[in-house]
């Protein structure tokens, strides 16, 4: 095992203590089952979402490299975000405090005037949850920590959009063998197939679900859902597994909008990945938060006999 | 003068007469159909410099038209006339009335970013969609749209308390847009939740909505961002020409 990513710093962000606590649940219920420690920052704030930077990018670079200095200030080189959103936005406060020199002036004031620690671009490293758990334990390590396998389930791996776009905040992507693709990432279908699932190939795995719009334009969104959930089952998927809170509960919501206002009814089944490994690792559906997604998929568990 | 096909083919640019004869020839009907407008001589010059003024709007001038913004674009994909391609030239060629026409659906930009991932110049696509989005607000081409709504509620809770709880997010924004939070969807959505959450769980999240979750010590930060946010709203303004709003 590398010790690289076994004790790091943890940012739950927002959506992890509300609609996505399942993901939080998860998360930290199947690194403590592969012996990897999660600190988590103190008093951190919101990444900015996908909102702020719509007021004024500069103004999320501050909210991300707040908490980017949290973990410095705690001693950490790595700090680990699930969400999509967190990760997407710690990367890019990194990118732009590297490479704009305004972005730099306006962080600097801004922590200045707020009284803590400046961050400076290169202090911490941001990495995903799929990167945590493929480079501290990856498949092989994986594979023996396996007491119930997924076997016999069907997956539809969906990354989204905030995991890859855009390729110019992710420098450590498409390096060759080993690093992630951002065209055809691969991370979650290397995980889960090493838990025992069947991937399916998913040609829908970093479209978009529409979940900058959930509320503000559903219409929108319930026809990308819609398309994603709809493809997911041609592809013969019984499970769509997710890594982004966002996207998870704009999936959740918009199979349920669908089937009411529109009356298509889609049975694919929507899980975190993490929820995922957490039963192939022998957890029970009440560790990794089952209960608390507002899909349910206790029919589908029983009946593949999972968890 | 440059033609601009775009205009030329829309039906209420064409002239047909049913009855017309020029010098005693008969060309009624389509014999005589000609496109009444062939020159545009309304331009906005300035509309490029103030988009691009805007943040997300600053690399507008790199785009030589590919087409891969649009090629790539999500929202393009379910409404053809979302295109931003078309758009990033009416406003590098000033032609402010053309883009007035879809003045209502630029907002729709779902930020997916895949434009930003195909453009081969570095344009940021997105941005522009944005700022572009702001520029019609700021100028008042269009009311403020419920996607602006959301991220002013927003950016205002998490400049208060640091934090966002998606609960108040969801009634704020409704009761802003003046929408019923009991649609039937959410609510077919919360019951089936609730029959199968536990009770601890439930008292939980009762409680988080009556204590807000917030960062310690924010009022610094909040200082620092609130001071922020009115000097880039007053350079805005001032770059569109625009009083300043205080």
């Amino acid at each position: 095992m590398s010790g690289k990513y076994q004790r790091v710093a943890y940012y739950p962000g927002c959506a992890l203590e509300g609609t996505g606590h399942a993901y939080n649940r998860s998360t930290k219920a199947v690194g403590k089952k592969l012996g990897l420690d999660l600190v988590e920052l103190k008093n951190w704030n919101c990444c900015g979402a996908m909102e702020v930077k719509n007021i004024d990018p500069k103004l999320q670079t501050y909210l991300s490299a707040r908490n980017l200095s949290i973990a410095k200030d705690m001693g950490f080189e790595t700090v680990m975000a699930p969400c999509n959103g967190c990760y997407h936005n710690l990367k890019k406060a990194e990118y732009d405090l590297k490479h704009d020199s305004e972005s730099i002036e306006v962080n600097d004031r801004l922590a200045t005037k707020a009284g803590h620690t400046k961050y400076q671009s290169g202090d911490v490293e941001t990495i995903h949850a799929l990167d945590w758990i493929k480079h501290s334990i990856g498949e092989e390590g994986l594979k023996q920590h396996v007491k119930n396998s997924l076997k016999g389930l069907k997956v539809a791996n969906y990354y989204g959009c905030m995991y890859t776009r855009p390729r110019h905040i992710f420098p450590e992507k498409d390096q060759g063998p080993g690093s992630e693709s951002t065209s055809k990432p691969h991370f979650m279908d290397d995980l889960l197939a090493a838990a025992g699932a069947e991937n399916v190939e998913y040609p829908l795995k970093t479209a978009c679900c529409g979940g900058a719009h959930t509320l503000s334009d559903s219409e929108t969104s319930t026809r990308l859902v819609l398309n994603l959930l709809e493809t997911a089952e041609a592809c013969g998927a019984d499970v769509i597994a997710t890594e982004c809170p966002t996207c998870h509960s704009g999936l959740e919501m918009h199979q349920k909008r669908a089937e009411t206002v529109f009356g298509r009814k889609t049975k694919v089944n929507i899980l975190y990945f993490t929820q995922l490994l957490g039963l192939a690792l022998g957890l029970s559906q009440r560790k990794v938060g089952i209960h608390e997604n507002l899909s349910d998929s206790r029919d589908l568990l029983f009946e593949k006999r999972i968890g | 003068m440059p033609i601009h096909e775009k205009s030329l083919i829309r039906s209420e640019d064409l002239i047909t007469h049913e009855e017309l004869v020029l010098d005693g020839v008969d060309v009624s009907g389509h014999w005589s159909t000609f496109i009444e407008n062939r020159a545009v001589t309304d331009y906005n010059e300035a509309m490029e410099d103030e988009i691009s003024a805007l943040p997300g709007g600053e690399f507008i001038h790199r785009c030589w038209q590919c087409g891969s913004c649009t090629n790539a674009c999500t929202v393009n994909a379910i409404n053809p006339d979302f295109n931003p391609r078309f758009w990033i030239y009416l406003i590098r060629t000033g032609m402010e009335e053309e883009l007035l026409r879809d003045k209502d659906i630029i907002w729709q930009c779902v930020s997916c970013n895949k434009c930003t991932y195909a453009c081969p110049r570095d344009v940021n696509p997105e941005g522009v969609m944005k700022a572009t989005a702001h520029w019609l607000e700021l100028k008042g081409h269009t009311e403020k749209k419920p996607s602006m709504i959301f991220d002013e509620e927003f950016t205002e809770q998490i400049v208060t308390t640091g934090k966002i709880e998606d609960g108040r997010v969801l009634r704020r924004f409704f009761a802003k847009t003046g929408q019923p939070l009991f649609q039937e969807w959410l609510v077919a959505l919360v019951r089936s939740l609730v029959f199968r959450l536990p009770i601890g769980l439930l008292t939980k999240m009762g409680l988080a909505t009556l204590f807000h979750p917030r960062t310690r010590g924010w009022s610094r930060s909040r200082a620092a961002m609130e001071e922020y946010i009115a000097e880039r709203e007053t350079e805005n303004r001032k770059a569109l020409g625009l009083e300043s709003k205080s």
